[in-house]
């Protein structure tokens, strides 16, 4: 080590300590997240009568308990990817908006109204929901049996405006506004240079977008897309009185079927035994690695092209 | 075979329809993307104005039967106040602290490298995560009970990341040559930190902090596994249930009478209000004094 020339301050170290202090605080409370979750999941897996991965039935709470995560983690992944599929080309569309096509001096401003939706209070979306949006989706949901009926998700008997496609959506419009935030910053970043010169080659305006700009925020879009899965899987109270709260595998996402982790965890805490405590704490630990996971590989994807970096949020 | 240099040929009509096409759906997601937005608001503040009266401020659900109208939120705005006070109180030195260790002192460093890693990670972790952490934590493990203190804690887990992201990026708009003019004069680094560094960057912090609180301040789960609820006022966070305005929302929207529900869109209107002025204040600030305004 270099020796500077003066005495050292006496305040260097402990300030450099706090500080370090900080950040290795932080790892600590992620590692313990895991280690808490862990301990308070085991008791209960060990009184579970049943197979916790494969079972659908969730009673934790009975004498004999019984309970399974694979209803619930299956609501959580088709729900998730049903709000994925409607919000990423609006989000992408919303991106272009704001940075190719509006009015110069509005797209601040209108940017600054897509924030706002991500602003609402989940529970806020969640009370929308149940009161307006519920009713309102018996007529697309109607519309939806009748046309799409031959495609296994849209098919069944009867039409449920309480369902799994009304959580979507809800799970959807809450998503948009980080995948939208997150692709507008990739599209802003894209080479001027390059969309000037296919402009001056005689692209029309679509033509350099698809050739330049697209191309160019392909990773930092599919990360953001990834980051907005992460976050409707984790989506809890928007959701909880909106899915019908089944515990049943049911690929029809117009019936009365349909539930996820995060909505259970909510929706089963306030009636749960010692054991139902840790069969929901077991179940959060489930949802925890999966948005782990996926949240991990949306930063490695944005940390692997360092051009981004400017566009992590 | 000769082309005249002097004529340029039209863009072909399927091209320019094309392009009108695109344009067309572009300005449609964008419309898309608004209308829920102005649903929620509209109906919120429409249904909202209902019950948004001078009772509703300062009464609490004590005594108010499953079918009477009246009653209030008192308690639950008392109580968030409480909880994202007190999570402010804890997040805000840990943010701070650890921003400044990855830009100061952590430069290129293994550790602050898997910080900001997982930092970023930490963003992600659903709400619900973070309140049955505290619940396993500290009202299971250490046996503490529910409190409002309790919630705090499973929002200053939501809070810090998002503190550490905004300080940190401030940081490292401090340009360079103040640090280095201040080690010229013979000031310690951490002094430099402290008396340059910060002051510089310090409304930009601000911002950063109200955008957090705003944020967390509408966190309904985390709330509802380790603070409970009840009807009445709890003043004191670190004994018993308490109420917050997300849980107060939610808890009266699962009621079926339609005296409830009016409850619940005040309220909505009450926690949309809230956080909006925060979100607006600091927009305000960040707009007020942004460098690039000064220069």
């Amino acid at each position: 080590m270099r020796r500077s020339a003066f005495r050292r301050s006496r305040g260097e170290g402990p300030f450099r300590f706090a500080t370090t202090g900080a950040g290795i605080l932080l790892l600590a409370i992620m590692a313990a997240i895991a280690v808490f979750l862990v301990v308070k999941a085991v008791p209960a897996l060990q009184a579970n009568t049943s197979h916790f991965l494969t079972e659908k039935v969730w009673t934790p709470n009975a004498t004999k308990p019984v309970f399974g995560i694979a209803a619930l983690a299956f609501g959580t992944v088709l729900s998730s990817f049903l709000a994925l599929i409607m919000a990423v080309p609006i989000a992408i569309g919303v991106a272009l908006f704001i940075s190719h096509y509006a009015p110069r001096r509005l797209a601040g401003v209108l940017g600054y109204v897509i924030d706002l939706l991500a602003a609402v209070p989940s529970v806020v979306y969640g009370l929308w929901g149940v009161i307006f949006l519920i009713p309102f989706m018996q007529g697309p949901s109607t519309f939806l049996n009748t046309y799409f009926g031959w495609i296994p998700l849209f098919a069944g008997d009867a039409v449920y405006g309480k369902s799994m496609l009304t959580a979507s959506v809800v799970l959807a419009i809450m998503i948009l506004p980080i995948i939208a935030a997150i692709s507008r910053e990739v599209f802003l970043q894209a080479p001027k240079m390059i969309e000037e010169a296919s402009l001056a080659l005689g692209a029309t305006r679509w033509e350099m977008i698809r050739m330049s700009v697209l191309p160019f925020g392909r990773p930092g879009v599919i990360s953001a897309a990834m980051l907005g899965l992460g976050r409707a899987m984790g989506e809890t109270i928007a959701v909880a009185l909106i899915f019908p709260a089944t515990f049943d595998i049911d690929i029809r996402v117009l019936s009365a079927n349909g539930n996820s982790i995060a909505a259970n965890i909510a929706n089963g805490f306030g009636e749960a035994t010692p054991i139902g405590q840790g069969a929901l704490i077991a179940s959060g630990l489930v949802l925890f690695i999966i948005t782990l996971v996926v949240n991990m590989a949306a930063r490695l994807i944005i940390a692997r092209r360092k051009e981004f970096s400017g566009a992590a949020a | 075979m000769t082309m005249s240099p002097s004529v340029i040929t039209p863009v072909s009509f399927n091209r320019r329809l094309k392009n009108r096409v695109v344009q067309g759906l572009v300005w449609l997601a964008f419309i898309l993307a608004v209308i829920p937005l102005i649903s929620v608001i509209w109906l919120v503040v429409k249904n909202g104005l209902a019950r948004f009266d001078t009772e509703f401020l300062t009464h609490s659900m004590r005594n108010i039967g499953a079918r009477d109208a009246g009653g209030g939120a008192y308690h639950a705005i008392l109580g968030t106040l409480e909880q994202v006070g007190l999570a402010t109180l804890i997040s805000v030195p840990v943010g701070l602290l650890t921003a400044i260790y990855l830009v100061e002192y952590g430069q290129g460093r293994r550790l602050a490298r898997s910080i900001s890693f997982f930092v970023d990670v930490m963003t992600g972790i659903p709400s619900v995560v973070a309140g049955l952490f505290i619940l396993a934590f500290w009202v299971l493990v250490l046996g503490l009970g529910y409190s409002g203190f309790a919630g705090a804690l499973a929002l200053s887990i939501l809070m810090m990341p998002t503190v550490v992201r905004s300080t940190e990026e401030m940081l490292r708009l401090v340009p360079n040559e103040l640090r280095e003019a201040s080690y010229a004069l013979g000031v310690p680094k951490w002094k430099t930190i402290l008396r340059i560094v910060l002051p510089t960057a310090f409304t930009g912090i601000i911002t950063g902090i109200m955008l957090a609180i705003a944020r967390v301040a509408g966190e309904t789960a985390p709330l509802l596994l380790t603070v409970f609820i009840t009807d009445s006022i709890n003043t004191d966070p670190f004994t018993g249930p308490q109420m917050g305005l997300p849980l107060y929302i939610f808890d009266q929207m699962g009621r079926p009478n339609d005296t409830a529900i009016d409850r619940a869109w005040a309220g909505a209107l009450t926690l949309i209000l809230f956080v909006m002025l925060l979100n607006l204040a600091a927009r305000i600030i960040a707009w007020w004094r942004s460098p690039a305004k000064g220069r």
